[in-house]
């Protein structure tokens, strides 16, 4: 996938929850420095609990996961923002946890800011945004420490559908500009092939990953990728592979 | 003539401002018509009320002594100074015991609410004992209370403290944890300590639930101030001890009503001013709708 070493390893990773539901069975993957992968399935079938897993929100029941959690990257499904903390206020907290210096976190917050487009906006009170931009805030609190990897839970899903491929764009130019790993996890399967180097069709409970695709398309991707024949024929083969795996 | 359309009324007779039914404000309007808004319709209610009184003073009850008019309770209460400045004192006092009682309730109860918040055995051990210290007539703790301690500023300090103590311990723990889940999560994800998610997540969270039971309590806490001072009945006179004393005089009826209504303009004074207070602190960011901006 990657020359690099990997960014997160998953080994053998189940999951078992205390009221014996098996939300997550021998699942095995790495994440390198430059790859987008993306995990597709339905709701409920254990994906989020993956992300939670690697994070170390959640201890795994058995299996390893191999990840630097010094400075993880995490997006949540919504946009989780402090409503007392202006839009800097927001994006300097994690900086500010991380005992980074003032100044210095004033300048991380500003170039995150400005990456995901919320210049001029700093000063608001994340109840006079909108949902797409309480979105882009929670993207750059995420981006003030530069973290070799980025999670995304479906951070997209609560977002109009216009408003979605804007930000998928966005996450996708940022990408490149920032060089991190990034795992994504979404229900949707053009999402999923638009942003990813990779993507892996995870099964119904008990989770597993059952499939799993290259994305070849080069970077920058254009908008137009999306009406491309071949975009088309991938998307079609995850969807059967989705199918298969949730009868 | 066929009812027209009422719109078509609105736009023919442009002068006249058709009034919405709703009290939503409307940020097109001037200041100057909100605040009319607002302060219009209780005084219409007001001057009703006052109405209904001079109907019962004259129609209805007849002897004087038995309801004064309105006229005479500001003549006797307010415009003699002797009488005036001695409910003005009364209202001093109340006042200072109430300040004094409601700073060290919020002060205890923030604190308990804060360690209630930190474990959930002792928030199993404080909670019923909590509900039972507000279940407990405060009329019968007075005796007590006045054996105990004195019968000054103490005792009256400590009824306010009994009564206004509750609703801040409850609304105050009721906020610490009412912080989003992910808000817990990212600060887990980014290794901070127990006392750093106190300071930045679960304090500020806790703000807007805090003021609304600090407002609750300011109004408790001048009752609290007059309930004691009514029952010890010694000591710097405050408003407590007047209407005791002027209830106690036929003579004196205009008196009481004088001094009956000075508290309750206290209390809407108390009222305004903690609403004034949040507004301040939580009004900038906290969406009383959806429960703060998410």
């Amino acid at each position: 996938m990657s020359d690099t070493a990997a960014a997160l390893k998953f080994d053998g990773i189940g999951m078992v929850f205390p009221d014996g539901t098996r939300a997550i069975d021998e699942v095995s993957f790495s994440v390198g420095r430059g790859d987008f992968a993306t995990v597709v399935g339905p709701s409920g079938c254990g994906k989020s609990t993956l992300l939670k897993i690697a994070s170390g929100l959640l201890d795994p029941t058995s299996g390893s996961v191999e990840i630097d959690r010094e400075r993880i990257g995490y997006v949540f499904q919504d946009p989780t923002l402090m409503p007392w903390r202006t839009v800097r206020g927001n994006v300097e907290v994690l900086a500010e946890l991380h005992k980074v210096p003032r100044n210095e976190r004033r300048q991380l917050a500003q170039h995150a800011i400005d990456l995901v487009g919320l210049t001029g906006f700093e000063e608001h009170y994340p109840k006079s945004l909108s949902g797409g931009m309480r979105m882009r805030c929670s993207l750059a609190r995420t981006l003030t420490l530069r973290p070799p990897i980025m999670m995304f839970d479906e951070p997209f899903g609560a977002v109009d559908e216009i408003t979605r491929e804007h930000l998928n764009e966005e996450t996708l130019r940022i990408f490149e500009q920032e060089d991190f790993a990034g795992l994504f996890i979404t229900h949707s399967i053009s999402e999923a092939v638009f942003m990813s180097t990779r993507v892996l069709v995870m099964s119904a409970r008990p989770g597993r990953i059952v499939a799993d695709y290259e994305v070849p398309f080069a970077y920058p991707r254009s908008p137009e990728l999306r009406f491309d024949p071949e975009f088309a024929a991938l998307s079609g083969e995850i969807s059967r592979a989705l199918r298969g795996a949730h009868p | 003539m066929s009812t027209p359309d009422p719109t078509d009324v609105a736009v023919a007779a442009s002068p006249v401002i058709v009034e919405s039914p709703t009290v939503r404000v409307d940020p097109t309007k001037s200041r100057a018509r909100r605040i009319a808004e607002v302060v219009i319709p209780p005084l219409v209610l007001v001057a009703v009320l006052i109405g209904v009184w001079y109907f019962f003073s004259y129609r209805i009850v007849k002897r004087r002594f038995l309801l004064h008019p309105p006229h005479d309770v500001i003549q006797e209460g307010f415009l003699k100074w002797d009488n005036f400045h001695e409910i003005l004192d009364g209202l001093w006092n109340t006042m200072r015991v109430a300040a004094i009682g409601l700073t060290i309730a919020f002060a205890l109860a923030v604190a308990i609410a804060v360690l209630m918040s930190q474990s959930k055995l002792i928030e199993r051990a404080v909670f019923p004992l909590l509900v039972a210290l507000q279940a407990m007539p405060i009329l019968a703790m007075v005796p007590l209370i006045a054996i105990w301690f004195d019968t000054k500023t103490t005792s009256r300090v400590i009824v306010c403290v009994i009564i206004a103590f509750f609703p801040i311990v409850l609304n105050t723990l009721f906020g610490l944890v009412s912080a989003e889940a992910g808000l817990h999560d990212l600060l887990t994800l980014h290794h901070a300590t127990r006392w750093t998610r106190l300071r930045a997540l679960m304090l500020p969270a806790s703000l807007p639930a805090m003021f609304a039971g600090l407002r609750i309590s300011a109004g408790l806490s001048v009752i609290g101030a007059i309930v004691g001072d009514f029952f010890f009945g010694r000591g710097e006179r405050g408003l407590g001890q007047l209407i005791r004393l002027y209830s106690s005089n036929t003579n004196e009826r205009e008196l009481l009503l004088a001094a009956v209504i000075m508290s309750a303009l206290l209390g809407i004074a108390v009222f305004l001013m903690f609403g004034a207070i949040q507004a301040a602190v939580v009004g900038k960011w906290y969406d009383s709708k959806s429960g703060g901006g998410r």
